[in-house]
This record gives structure tokens, C-alpha cells and sequence, in this order.
């Protein structure tokens, strides 16, 4: 009877939106182990990025990821600006904070669609993707883009918003928040809802902790762990907010946690709309001519948790070496504690929870062999095949 | 002979039941659509797509499994619904009394397809699929026994007759059956005992999409998975129909009586179509005692109204 059936969780899979691979060893309905690949989406972004100019390096980032592009820029230029050491203008971080937030709240939204979709219930998918059309109009109307804003450079932004937006944008709010209230209430009252995701996929706040969980799955579990209030940047110590946090650190709790973070973000980014109004238009940059000899370490909060950037400069106009570690990186480790003892069905969406975002985490992979524990290629091997199979396609020419 | 395979294979048996099925599914769809903000398929879109899948795609049978079987469920579950759309249909059209019991031969063709899915599904050797069996078969538990209360309900309440001809007689000649309070009681058990029988949410865990990515119907592709959309086009019709029949005094067929029973139809297609988007995917465990305690208890409630009169 010990035998378990291995149910494969990608590498395509309509639960999620990229491909990596979850191993569910289960027994009957529940899982009594699991295992994970990633690394189908490496991209050598690290590497890439030594290899171009401070400017550049910001639209690469950027390009880590769809959903929360602008964290990565965002932790970038807080390490970067490290290095330099110069403050950048009220009006700047202003800026970059609305960014920062629209982001939050879109990224939400997003997740609170898909995870309707993971239950099953579409209608919830459908609408909170409709809801969020408008955050990404407000993106187009002041960046240019809906998504991958590129407005984020070392020592400020790239474009101002001026104070003919600002009504407009404050419009879509106000009618943002009757949507959001909509919803919230529709994902926090439905019975359904609630035995579907309370009491599942529980994470301790002791296992927050050993896992170094970040983002809304630590403070669902009651840690009130925030970047823009630990390590204060942008415009985040200008503004009233608080941390949101729920203490049951079940699915639910999660999902609390975000809808009640979108009211936040709401209230963060209209509160910069009025310091935008006392700042002088334009001012939106400080000239930094060449970045100095140094390390610099970043961080930001992104909708999924912390992001961190560790950048070294040797006074050239490139990184020297340039690290990343994105928040699902460490949220992924969690499975563990959420999902083993599950069904299935809890298992998924317990997966789904922590929003795990796997083209922002995979930095490097490699491959062991199972039975002598030796890696199956080394660097040179690798060389060496890409070599040959350049080759074989130019001799096939 | 020659009656009996134009009832089967046209009217109101394969043919017909399917078409008006594909129609039904087309409602369903658009609904679905209108409630999420989108456009929605145009009219032909399940033709389009059964036909799709019988004449365009390919057919991949499972390296690990047994083919033969895996073939044959899905025409198993075709043959099931059709039998049963023709009993439920004919007496429903008034072209033919059936015979005494009629009402539990149609119970016992209803469960063919279900069991069908689950011979296809294990016979294809998926894991995946393997779950999803596992679920339809613990579904099943669930709602038929609630589904045999209401029938046993309808019997009551129509002088201990078994045929479905009578039921609707009496009905037509006095009130139907929804017109009281058991009635609506059993229709509320009923709609949730045939969303069960749908496989539509909150109870389409054996093939829940994101989790085992359509469970027993993973290993199915071209005329096999349309047979199984056939299948599930004829259901997606005689299910409400009987409904329709027990509850809400069957069809008249008399000039504009034919508008009232399309709406009669439709109606509870409706009902079906805004269950299923007003919900999420319950865990099967949670649907089984949805079925074992709730809905039987409502269920027996109904039946001691009825004993009372009521």
C-alpha cells in the first residue's frame, strides 16, 4: 500500500502560467511528498547584465518579469543610488512610489483572478481582470506602456506626471475602489469560498520564519515583514500606511492579505498624488554622471515580497557583477510545509497561494545524476556542446 | 424494427437529442459569457467543434493502457444517453406511453455514462486520470442515492405510478408538482443532483482543469473525445428535460405551448449555468457530505411533506 503515484504538476500545466515541474508523490487523493524543477526559464539575466550600460541594464531587469517589472528596476536604482550616494528629488520618489504601487495593485488583482481560476470559479477570474483594465490605462496614460513602464533610471525617473494627469488618474481610482469593494466582498463572504480555502495549506509563523518566506505569504502568517517599512526608500517613509497582516496563514489568509493591501496601495498612491502637487513640475532627476568604485545593495518591496539586487561597480560604465534574488525564490521552499498532508485539490491552490512568479527566480540550474550524486555537466561540457551543435548547423547549411 | 431504430438513431433518440443538446450548450456557453463580461461563442460553435474533433484531429490512443476499452467507453456513453433520451423523450412528446417502471431504467441508463468516463479513464493508464476516476466514482456515491429520493418522491407523489407517462399525465391534468412545497424542495435536490450528473461546477472535480487538467478525459482526443462530447451534449438536454417531466408538468406541444416548454428547458438550463458560475470547485470530500447530509435531508424532509399531503 505504499506505493505512491507521482502526479506531475507541469512542465505545462493549466494551473500555472510558466512552465516548471511539481512533483506530487501521492498516495490515494493525499500528497505524501513533493519535489520541484525549475529552471525552464533561465535566461542568464545576471550574466547579460554585465555586459551592458547602467542605462541599459534597467530595461533588461525590467524584463525579468511582466507582472512586477518595476521592482526590479526599482531595487536596481536603490543599489545603484547606493553606490553613487546621492539623494534623489521629493518628486522622484513621489513618482516612483505610484509606480510601485499601480503595480501592487494590479499584480493583486491578477492573482486574486487567477486564483478564482484555480478554484474553478471563473466568473471571479473574469471580473477582477476586468477591474484591473483600467490600473493599466492609468500605466498607459502616464508611462506609455501597459506594461514594462521604463520610467525608472539611476538618480530619478524618466518622465514626470504632470499635473493635468493627476484628476483623471484620482477619477479611475475613485471608481476603482467601488469595483475593489465589490469583489472583496464577493471573495470574503462566499461560504463556498471559505471552505474551499480556510484552514488549508496552513503556514505557522515558525515555518515563515525558518523558510525566510517573504510578501504577503509572511504576513499572512502573521509577520509583519514589510521592505518599504524595514528599509525605508522612495517615498514610502512620506506617506501614512500600515502593514497589513493576518494571522492564520492559511489560503484565505493570503487572499485576505492582498484584497486589504489593494485599499493601501489605493490610499499610498493617492496620498503621493497630493505631495506630487506641492513639488515644482520637471523636477525630476539629479544628474549622475559616472557610478564609483562599490557594492550597493538594493531592496524593494514587489508584490510578491522582497526583491533584492546586489550590484558591484568598478567605476566602468557596466556592473561588474550584478545578483539578483527575487521573492518566489524563497516562498517556493514552502511547499513543503503547505502542501505535504494535503489533497490535491488543497495541494494546488495551496501552490498557487504564495503567487509564485518562476521567470523572476530561476537564476541557475543544475543537473545531478540520481543514483552517484554527480553533476551530469560541468561548465566546460556545456562550452563544448553548444560548440558542436553550433557546428552541426552550420555544416548542415 | 424499423420504428424502433428511427426513435433510437433520429427522433427523439441520437439526432435529435444531440442537436438540441449543442444548441443547449451554445445557451449555456453565452450565458457563461455574458455574466464574465465577454462576447461569447456564435450559435454553431459546438457543431463546430464536435465536428472538429470527429473529422479534423487525430486520435492518440495511450501507449499504457488497453486501447479497446479505452474506444469503447466513449460509444458506451453515447449508447447510455441515447437510450435514455429516448425514454425520457418519447413519453415526454406523447408519441409513445412507454411501459410500467419506465422511470428506473431511465435512473439506471442515466449512471451509463458516468460509469462509461470511468472504464475510459482507468483504461487509459494516466495517473491524472486515474484520480479523476477515482472522484467520479465517489461522486456517484454521493448523488445517487439523493437522486433515487427524488425520484421516490415523484412517485409518491404521482399514486405510487412508475412510468413516466403518468407523472406527466397527472400533472397536466391537476397542477404540476413544483406547485407545492415538496415539489420545490425535490426540484431544488433534483438541480443539484443533475449538475453532479453534468460534472459542472461546484462539482466538476473529475475533471477539474487546474488541477489533474481534465482528469478522465486527459488521454481522449479527436473521435473518441467527440463521441464524449456527444455524449455529454445528449445529457446536458434529457437531464432538464426530466426534470421537466417529473417536476413541471412535461411538454404541450398545443400551438404557443411549444414557446412555454422551450422556456421550460431553458429555464432550468439557466438555473444550471448560474450555479455553475457562481461558485468555486468544492473538494470532493466536501461534496459528498453536501450530498450525504444536505441534500438528503432536504430530500427526506420532501418526502414527509408529501406524506402529510403537502
Amino acid at each position: 500500500m505504499s506505493k505512491k503515484t507521482l502526479i506531475p504538476i507541469g512542465p505545462y500545466h493549466p494551473l500555472q502560467e510558466e512552465p516548471e515541474l511539481f512533483k506530487l508523490y501521492c498516495d490515494g487523493e493525499i500528497v505524501k511528498d513533493i519535489k520541484w524543477e525549475t529552471g525552464y526559464n533561465h535566461r542568464g539575466i545576471e550574466k547579460l547584465s554585465e555586459s551592458k550600460t547602467y542605462e541599459q541594464v534597467f530595461f533588461l531587469v525590467e524584463r525579468i518579469c511582466g507582472i512586477c517589472s518595476t521592482s526590479h528596476p526599482f531595487a536596481f536604482a536603490n543599489a545603484v543610488e547606493e553606490i553613487v550616494g546621492k539623494e534623489i528629488t521629493d518628486r522622484a520618489k513621489y513618482i516612483r512610489s505610484i509606480i510601485g504601487e499601480l503595480e501592487r495593485l494590479h499584480s493583486h488583482l491578477l492573482w486574486v483572478g487567477l486564483a478564482g481560476h484555480f478554484l474553478g470559479y471563473n466568473t471571479v477570474f473574469m471580473w477582477a481582470w476586468k477591474y484591473r483594465e483600467p490600473i493599466l490605462d492609468i500605466f498607459e496614460m502616464i508611462t506609455g506602456n501597459r506594461n514594462s513602464y521604463a520610467m525608472f533610471k539611476v538618480g530619478g525617473v524618466r518622465r514626470d506626471i504632470e499635473g493635468t494627469k493627476i484628476p483623471a488618474i484620482q477619477k479611475v481610482l475613485d471608481d476603482f475602489k467601488k469595483k475593489a469593494d465589490l469583489l472583496t466582498g464577493a471573495v470574503m463572504d462566499d461560504p463556498v469560498i471559505h471552505a474551499r480555502t480556510r484552514g488549508v495549506g496552513i503556514l505557522t509563523k515558525q515555518d515563515v520564519i525558518d523558510y525566510a518566506a517573504v510578501g504577503p505569504t509572511a504576513r499572512a502568517s502573521g509577520l509583519a515583514i514589510d521592505i518599504r517599512k524595514d528599509d525605508p526608500y522612495a517615498a514610502y517613509p512620506l506617506v501614512n500606511w500600515k502593514v497589513i497582516t493576518a494571522q492564520a496563514g492559511d489560503v484565505f489568509a493570503k487572499a485576505e492579505v492582498r484584497l486589504l493591501e489593494m485599499y493601501e496601495s489605493i490610499s499610498i498612491i493617492e496620498q503621493c498624488l497630493e505631495g506630487l502637487k506641492k513639488e515644482k513640475e520637471g523636477d525630476i532627476s539629479v544628474k549622475v554622471t559616472e557610478i564609483p568604485e562599490g557594492t550597493g545593495n538594493g531592496r524593494a518591496e514587489a508584490p510578491r515580497g522582497e526583491v533584492f539586487h546586489f550590484v558591484v561597480s568598478d567605476g566602468s560604465s557596466s556592473p561588474a557583477r550584478h545578483k539578483i534574488r527575487a521573492p518566489s525564490y524563497v516562498n517556493i521552499a514552502t511547499f513543503r510545509k503547505s502542501c505535504i498532508g494535503q489533497t490535491i485539490a488543497d495541494a494546488t491552490i495551496s501552490l498557487a497561494a504564495v503567487d509564485p512568479c518562476y521567470c523572476c527566480t530561476e537564476r541557475m540550474a543544475v543537473a545531478y545524476d540520481v543514483h552517484s550524486g554527480k553533476k551530469l555537466m560541468n561548465a566546460e561540457e556545456l562550452i563544448n556542446l553548444s560548440v558542436k551543435r553550433t557546428n552541426d548547423i552550420r555544416d548542415n547549411d | 424494427m424499423a420504428v424502433s431504430l428511427f426513435y433510437f438513431f433520429v427522433f427523439p433518440g441520437l439526432l435529435f437529442a444531440a442537436t438540441i443538446g449543442a444548441f443547449l450548450s451554445w445557451f449555456d456557453r453565452k450565458i457563461t459569457a455574458r455574466v464574465q463580461f465577454r462576447k461569447g461563442p456564435p450559435l454553431l460553435q459546438p457543431f463546430y467543434d464536435f465536428f472538429k474533433l470527429l473529422l479534423v484531429k487525430e486520435t492518440i490512443l495511450p501507449r499504457h493502457g488497453s486501447p479497446l476499452l479505452f474506444l469503447l467507453a466513449p460509444i458506451f456513453a453515447v449508447i447510455g444517453a441515447t437510450l435514455a433520451s429516448v425514454f425520457i423523450l418519447l413519453p415526454l412528446f406523447s408519441i409513445n406511453t412507454g411501459f410500467k417502471g419506465d422511470l428506473l431504467v431511465i435512473f439506471y441508463l442515466l449512471t451509463i455514462p458516468s460509469f462509461s468516463y470511468i472504464i475510459g479513464a482507468l483504461a487509459s493508464g494516466n495517473p491524472l486520470a486515474a484520480v479523476g476516476g477515482s472522484r467520479e466514482m465517489k461522486l456517484i456515491l454521493g448523488y445517487e442515492m439523493t437522486f433515487i429520493l427524488v425520484i421516490a418522491g415523484i412517485i409518491m407523489k404521482c399514486e405510487q405510478h412508475f412510468d413516466l407517462n403518468t407523472i406527466i399525465q397527472t400533472q397536466q391534468e391537476g397542477t404540476p408538482f413544483i406547485g407545492s412545497i415538496s415539489g420545490v424542495l425535490l426540484f431544488i435536490v433534483a438541480i443539484f443532483c443533475i449538475q453532479a450528473k453534468l460534472a459542472l461546477v461546484p462539482f466538476d472535480m473529475p475533471e477539474a482543469e487546474t488541477e489533474i487538467t481534465e482528469g478522465i478525459f486527459i488521454e481522449y482526443s479527436g473521435a473518441a473525445y467527440a463521441m464524449i462530447k456527444l455524449a455529454k451534449y445528449i445529457m446536458l438536454f434529457i437531464l432538464p428535460a426530466l426534470i421537466v417531466a417529473m417536476l413541471m408538468s412535461g411538454f404541450n406541444l398545443h400551438g404557443i405551448n411549444i414557446l412555454w416548454a422551450i422556456l421550460k428547458v431553458l429555464g432550468v438550463v439557466l438555473a444550471l449555468t448560474l450555479i455553475r458560475n457562481t461558485n468555486p470547485r468544492v473538494k470532493i470530500k466536501q461534496a459528498i457530505s453536501f450530498f450525504m447530509i444536505w441534500m438528503n435531508l432536504i430530500a427526506v424532509i420532501a418526502l414527509v411533506l408529501i406524506a402529510f399531503g403537502l
